[in-house]
């Protein structure tokens, strides 16, 4: 119960100072706007769905990893030892998940707006199991890239570290979310589908779990 | 003599396996002809990858609660065995792929996904290097270690069953038992992983030696 409080009231934190800022969620928001504009204007001849499909999920991937990375890498020491003595290690790192998949979960339904918006070509016929692969995406990208952020943050430099360390983890999950996506732009009927949604569920838990075992001794300097 | 034993056993078994496996006879296949004796130099170096990065796995683990800096030079020496093992294992695959399907990289899931647990290992590495204060650096490394370990079991175990692949025992084609089936074959095959398996062990136990030492001059 203890835990519930302290993931409840890290969650208002997190959310209350993106609120008064509002710096991540724009930010991010426009990146991912115009990176989406700039392939529009880039690719414009390109006929073919899947391709598309494959864009999205880049985009996806990039911004995320833009606005995931700042959980952990943009917090100062100090604001990192103040939340060490407030709450217990698995509270953080949850609570940071959490907010993180609702981050994401805001972002990558506005990109998926604007993009079959821009796209009108794009728009795919089972639009549900399309928004089931943009959850399950949103979920997947920020329980990897929270711990990922997490251990580039402690050794020291940023940027780099967290592309490198991500991209090998993050690849699986991706090959899982552009074949549930390209299940939706076929059409498919969604039986077809339910052997990679059980597969990124699998994943997400087993990513879950192994941060909350490790997180503690990460946290602890 | 009873320390040495698994040497002489890994040696003995490898070079056995090198010369059954390319003079002892082999059941005659299409497509796959003489190449199937690649068998028994293909395989065996994923299963002596796996049982090295299985072992760094293990000391990570105990390097996080032991924090002894042997620990971490156990694990990231099987990491550096293990990663020749995973480059033999691309290299030999791509050659057997080259004369069977034609291409020495056929975009073949399995070869794609080994190729990325590789990656991983890499990062692993690079991490360390961005590390410099040894305990943080033991730690932190650890830390990702285990963290990517299920992920390498998910893209070489598990993924590749969910898509078609040109391997034995996927999309189809048939697996090993149905061509293996003659008993002279799983002789050769079963002595070159263990062989393999022993021989990698050696190559971790003199390179963590080799840095212990290292190791050691710095401090004096």
């Amino acid at each position: 119960m203890q835990l519930a409080k302290e993931v409840k009231y890290l969650i208002h934190k997190e959310v209350l100072l993106e609120w008064r800022s509002k710096y991540t969620i724009n930010g991010v928001l426009l990146y991912v706007v115009s990176t989406i504009f700039t392939c529009y204007l880039s690719f414009v001849s390109l006929g073919d769905k899947l391709t598309w499909n494959a864009l999205f999920w880049i985009i996806m991937l990039f911004a995320s990893i833009n606005g995931v990375s700042k959980s952990f890498l943009q917090e100062t020491k100090g604001q990192q030892l103040y939340s060490y003595i407030l709450a217990s290690p698995a509270a953080v790192l949850i609570s940071k998940t959490v907010y993180n998949t609702l981050l994401m979960l805001v972002l990558t339904t506005i990109a998926l707006g604007f993009y079959t918006l821009v796209f009108d070509s794009f728009t795919p016929p089972d639009m549900v199991l399309y928004y089931v692969a943009v959850v399950l995406g949103s979920m997947s990208f920020s329980t990897v890239f929270t711990m990922v952020s997490a251990i580039a943050s402690k050794a020291g430099n940023g940027g780099m570290l967290m592309a490198i360390l991500s991209f090998p983890i993050i690849i699986p999950v991706l090959i899982l979310l552009i074949k549930l996506a390209k299940n939706a732009v076929d059409g498919l009927p969604w039986e077809n589908s339910y052997d990679e949604i059980a597969m990124l569920l699998v994943v997400n838990v087993l990513m879950v779990a192994t941060s909350l075992l490790l997180f503690p001794y990460l946290w602890r300097d | 003599m009873h320390k040495t034993w698994w040497k002489i056993l890994g040696s003995g078994l490898v070079i056995y396996t090198a010369i059954a496996g390319l003079l002892l006879g082999v059941p005659h296949l299409p497509i796959l002809n003489e190449t199937i004796r690649n068998l028994y130099f293909h395989v065996p170096m994923w299963f002596a990858m796996i049982v090295l990065f299985s072992i760094s796995v293990f000391y990570s683990v105990k390097s996080l609660s032991s924090k002894s800096e042997i620990d971490d030079i156990k694990a990231v020496e099987s990491v550096n065995a293990g990663i020749i093992f995973g480059i033999l294992g691309l290299i030999t695959g791509a050659i057997w792929a080259k004369y069977t399907w034609g291409q020495f990289w056929s975009f073949d899931p399995k070869q794609n996904f080994a190729a990325i647990s590789i990656l991983l290992y890499f990062a692993y590495l690079i991490l360390r290097n961005a590390i410099d204060e040894e305990q943080k650096r033991a730690k932190i490394s650890a830390i990702y270690n285990i963290f990517a370990f299920p992920m390498m079991v998910v893209l070489l175990f598990v993924l590749p069953r969910l898509k078609d692949s040109l391997h034995p025992g996927n999309g189809g084609n048939p697996g090993f038992n149905s061509y293996d089936l003659d008993s002279l074959m799983r002789m050769v095959f079963y002595p070159a992983c263990l062989g393999w398996i022993l021989i990698g062990y050696w190559v971790y136990t003199i390179r963590f030696r080799i840095r212990s030492i290292e190791n050691k001059q710095q401090h004096n």
